[in-house]
């Protein structure tokens, strides 16, 4: 038999169409490749009774040819979904023990689609992080190794586990969030796919917050197709979340078919940054080259405040987390460390329940808020978000998509940039101003760097246009053929 | 004149007094979740998950508690802003589960209006309101359950409120106590709020100072959750001859949260707790601005329903009442609609409105009951007061049937049957009791024709008592007048 | 930007984190340098810009006034540390 987990959604979705093999087989595959991924601490909590369960259902399905979108496909979740009955972390010693007694709405249209958990996949700390370096459950090591070096990379954050998993072929698909690029930067660093939809565009109900005006759910997969066919599912106006969007969800899939020729490719001219490595800006170049092509015309645009974003977003970010961590207090739920008053247990409980990187921007997020500072600095900050979101309103004039690299650099080793914050928030520098505009973004793996690792280029769209970012996201993915396989895989 | 000058040893002060109403909106669902609103259940059995603050739970806004906000702001002749934006206001306290509250700040929903309030001395001032914002109640805390612990309940988390923000307009205790009457007053007719103090869906928060006349205004301090309009009267007054004493012995006031203690009569300093109040309000980022149609808020308008000032006036124009029988009528919405009922069935304004507020309104006040358990309803009421002008009772005879009315329930007409309490407007029958009257007084009779005409009064009383009460008044003055020449 | 151990002590107190002295110190150097490359905002000229809160333009959605939920205390104590009586239970609140 064919290596199961080798398989993409799309071709996985064909053999069980041709009863090549049955979901419990390839659930199975993938339970096997989970516990044989446990060296890099992808999962949090695996749950194979669960999988093999729904599987079961939906090989049932199958046979009385009612099988849906995804139906049979074994995926990881983000351990900041919450689960019903199943313990959802968030990452963080806070919500130890933590078992929701209800389903986030995405994970909920996945199960409604057919789809199969395989568990639940480590993460940064409430998100916060680009290294998978914060978590409670551990760090999450990269599959990846540079080329005669083993030492163990970061996977990138904070979808990590789930970059590493989907890279690690231990799930064939996984969710992810993306607040300042956590999507991105981890499909980047793993040689996966990752979308960013459109803030609005995915429910958050249900998906712990970081920052809400910010975080966005969306798939990481190993093709643009799986993106686009995860996208489909994932996608939809919930009336739970009073900031989702009630448009119709086009078939995403359908729309790869489509031609690109005659669309512009913005390529913008500030995304040029100190020190960002020439096999970057090689890749970058490339890339272009790839859509002229393919038919496309390349046009300068500028983004002017786009160099701003990281300071704006280091600002806005951990101003919303602190208001929405406050929740843990060590009174309904998670973690408490008790103390003679209550101000005590919730100072003792949140001391011991939170990271040293969540304290942290709880901390700057606080400060930013209090009195004689908000006007100078989260006020400002709102007002250069909307310079930033002009920016991009002003481009998309004069362009269709816009095309910049994902990172600034490959993974890095574990260890490394840990001691300066500002250098690990750099990570983010070129998927941040997408959240802050709210716009839609892709990264496309599309090359190796001269250590043998994945590099990802990163197309960028208009609002609720993730079908042009996922058009154009093809064709990078057809011109660059990226086949390199990490040199750990789970599921052979 | 109603407001409170304190004669100190320095020379006379003046209170200025804001309030701060918290009047929990009347609707079935919580401000964002979809658990109920209602008072009482069993401990954190109408509680969301978004009340209770799980992670990842969402507000999502209730639409009747924002016409709700709209309706109330519009009955204070209030501007309803267009857009109006919710905030977090953050803070940890046991019964605030999400860690901060969900309020409005820089841009809340309802601006400047103004309330026409009616003082004790018959006048009436304009008591201007800063605004009204819609936010979430919080939850309850039980510290009376263990020795060492505290019991939370979230039913009320959540709840919608509406925080109703005068201006220092206020002068006195009275002057309060009026402005939250006749508040109350307009949100019971408006139905936005039931106005219930002591099951708390309203509550007080006081804020008083004390200057001389003329100086800017002094530091104030904040009385919080006063819960009668009572109590709100006797802690104003509590607290400005406290701080005119602090002031005149050389002291400063100091600006804090003070809690007034019913008991005693006195506030007192709510120690500690004041360090490090900073609330970090900015957007909740789960929601998008509140934005308001005209149409919506034209529907609204066309919805309100006659609020007391346009009453009361209405009554003294088409009833020909006194602006005071008028005032007391339209106080309560249930009187002023009880009072309606009589005139319709009665036929007659002026009695209509004597009956209501002195016999009505006194044998209610006895009995320790509202209007809406009066045991003679509005239409017994009209028909015993038609039976006044029908001629069937005297007015007198038809206090006797009032009261055996309230008592039994029954009606006049049973009543007047049952006793035989029928007015005697037989001329013979009449007659005959003058003659009687007469026959035996010849003494008085003389004296009367001598120009004794106080006498004449005598004969009535007489008549009247011979009669049982029962003969025609009118018939008996016309007759005795014939009779004695 | 420099933030000293008493800022980071009075924020630590608003977010209540139970910070000990070497945390203090810690912060006090790693948050006055994070600040500081914060600071770069100063320079921008915002102009008349709008604050931006949400990048959604749309109405705020509003839901029906219809009680839809509630009834579940079980869930919502499910995962309480301490409960008596149907109520979540904390050290005394002293008034
Ligand atoms: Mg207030
Ligand atoms: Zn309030």
């Amino acid at each position: 038999m064919t290596d199961l987990t080798g398989l993409t959604m799309a071709a996985a979705l064909d053999g069980l169409a041709k009863k090549d093999f049955s979901s419990a087989e390839l659930t199975a595959a993938y339970v096997t490749a989970m516990e044989k991924a446990r060296p890099l601490n992808a999962y949090i909590t695996e749950t194979p009774d669960q999988a093999l369960a729904m599987a079961k259902a939906s090989d049932a399905r199958r046979a009385k040819g009612e099988s849906r979108a995804m139906d049979g496909l074994p995926l990881g979740i983000k351990d900041l979904y919450c689960t019903k009955g199943v313990q959802t972390t968030a990452g963080s010693h806070i919500l130890g023990g933590f078992t929701p007694t209800y389903e986030s709405t995405v994970t909920q249209k996945l199960w409604d689609a057919g789809a199969v958990m395989l568990g639940k996949l480590n993460l940064d700390e409430f998100a916060m992080g680009s290294a998978n370096i914060t978590s409670y459950y551990g760090t999450v090591e990269s599959p990846w190794r540079k080329a005669g070096d083993n030492r163990p990379l970061v996977p990138g954050g904070s979808s990590g586990g789930s970059a590493a998993a989907v890279a690690a072929h231990a799930a064939i698909a996984a969710t992810g969030t993306d607040t300042g690029g956590s999507i991105r930067q981890p499909a980047s660093f793993t040689g996966i796919v990752g979308l960013k939809p459109t803030y609005g565009r995915c429910s958050r109900w249900g998906i712990v917050a970081f920052a809400s005006s910010l975080d966005q759910a969306g798939p990481m997969t190993r093709s643009v197709t799986d993106a686009a066919i995860m996208m489909g599912v994932m996608a939809g106006y919930d009336a739970k979340d009073s900031t989702s969007v009630d448009i119709a969800v086009p078939d995403y899939r359908a729309a790869l078919d489509g031609s690109v020729k005659g669309l512009r490719v913005g390529i913008p001219k500030e995304y040029r940054v100190d020190g960002m490595p020439a096999e970057i800006e090689r890749q970058w170049q490339q890339g272009i080259a790839w859509l002229k092509e393919a038919g496309m015309e390349p046009v300068e645009v500028s983004l002017p405040h786009t160099k701003h974003a990281l300071p704006t977003y280091y600002i806005i970010a951990p101003a919303e987390a602190s208001s929405n961590l406050a929740r843990y207090d060590g009174v309904r739920y998670g973690l408490r460390v008790e103390g003679d008053s209550l101000d005590k247990l919730y100072e003792n409980t949140r001391a011991a329940g939170f990271g040293a990187e969540v304290k942290r921007r709880v901390l700057i997020g606080t400060y930013v808020l209090s009195a004689g500072y908000y006007d100078a600095y989260y006020l400002k900050a709102q007002k250069i978000r909307t310079l930033i979101a002009d920016d991009f309103k002003k481009a998309y004039q004069q362009c269709d998509v816009i095309l910049t690299p994902t990172s600034p650099s490959a993974a890095f080793a574990l260890g490394e940039k840990m001691d300066d914050p500002v250098a690990m928030y750099m990570q983010d520098v070129f998927t941040v101003p997408a959240n802050l505009a709210g716009i839609p973004g892709l990264s496309v793996p599309s090359g190796l760097s001269s250590d043998g690792l994945p590099l990802g280029l990163q197309v960028l769209g208009k609002a609720f246009d993730e079908e042009t970012v996922l058009k154009v996201g093809r064709v990078i993915e057809k011109a660059a053929a990226f086949s390199t396989k990490p040199s750990f895989l789970a599921g052979e | 004149m109603s407001g409170l000058l304190i004669e100190g040893s320095t020379g006379t002060w003046e209170v200025v007094v804001g309030l701060e109403v918290h009047a929990q909106v009347t609707s079935n669902a919580k401000l964002f979740s979809g658990a109920s609103a209602e008072f009482g259940a069993e401990p954190n059995s109408q509680v969301s998950l978004v009340d209770a603050a799980m992670p990842g739970m969402l507000p999502v806004i209730n639409t009747v508690c924002v016409d709700q906000a709209v309706k109330t702001g519009l009955g204070l002749n209030a501007a309803i802003n267009r857009t109006s934006v919710f905030a977090r206001k953050n803070y940890f306290y046991a019964d605030l589960p999400q860690g901060y509250q969900i309020s409005q700040y820089e841009k809340p929903i309802v601006g400047e209006g103004v309330v026409l309030v009616d003082l004790p001395d018959g006048s009436t001032k304009e008591v201007g309101i800063e605004r009204l914002h819609l936010e979430q109640d919080a939850g309850k805390s039980l510290h009376d359950q263990h020795p060492s612990r505290s019991y939370i309940d979230l039913n009320r988390s959540g709840v919608a409120l509406m925080e109703i923000v005068s201006k220092p307009d206020l002068r006195s205790g009275d002057e309060a106590a009026a402005y939250l009457t006749k508040l109350r007053a307009i949100l019971r007719y408006l139905g936005t709020c039931d106005g219930n103090m002591e099951e708390g869906s309203m509550r007080c928060d006081a804020n008083v100072s004390v200057r001389k006349a003329g100086d800017p205004l002094g530091t104030r301090c904040e009385i919080k959750n006063v819960n009668s309009i009572r109590f709100v009267k006797q802690a104003i007054e509590y607290e400005a001859r406290r701080q005119v004493e602090v002031i005149e012995e050389g002291g400063t006031i100091v600006q804090e949260t003070r809690l007034f203690d019913s008991r005693q009569g006195v506030t007192r300093s709510m120690r500690s707790k004041e360090h490090a109040h900073d609330y970090r309000y900015f957007p909740d980022p789960d929601l998008l601005p509140l934005v308001l149609t005209e149409e919506r808020i034209e529907t609204i308008k066309a919805s309100l329903p006659e609020l007391p000032d346009a009453k009361k006036q209405r009554f003294m124009e088409a009833y020909g009442l006194s602006a005071y029988d008028a005032g007391v009528l339209v106080a309560e919405q249930e009187t002023s609609g009880f009072y309606e009922q009589v005139v319709t069935s009665s036929g007659d304004a002026k009695l209509a409105a004597n009956w209501v507020i002195t016999e009505l309104f006194g044998q209610l006040n006895t009995a320790g009951k509202p209007i809406a358990e009066s045991p003679v309803s509005a239409a017994a009421l009209g028909q015993m007061i038609a039976r006044i002008k029908d001629g069937t009772i005297s007015g007198r005879i038809a206090k006797d049937v009032f009261a055996e009315m309230f008592a039994t329930g029954k009606d006049a007409d049973a009543i007047i049957e049952e006793k035989g309490l029928r007015q005697v407007s037989d001329t013979g029958a009449i007659e005959k009791i003058i003659d009687d009257v007469i026959a035996a007084n010849q003494d008085k009779v003389a004296e009367y024709k001598a120009g004794k005409d106080k006498l004449f009064g005598f004969f009535v009383g007489q008549t009247m008592k011979a009669s049982q009460g029962k003969a025609n008044p009118g018939m008996v003055n016309e007759m005795l007048k014939a009779k004695l020449g | 930007m420099s933030m000293d151990k008493a800022t980071v002590a009075n924020i630590a107190r608003l977010a209540r984190i139970r910070l000990n002295e070497d945390e203090l110190e810690l912060y006090a150097k790693e948050l006055s340098g994070i600040m500081g490359w914060i600071e770069q905002l100063n320079a921008v000229d915002t102009g008349d810009a709008e604050p931006m809160s949400s990048v959604v333009e749309r109405l705020l959605p509003e839901r029906a006034d219809v009680v839809t939920d509630g009834g579940i205390q079980e869930d919502v104590l499910a995962n309480a540390p301490d409960t008596a009586h149907g109520y979540y239970v904390v050290p005394k609140v002293v008034e």
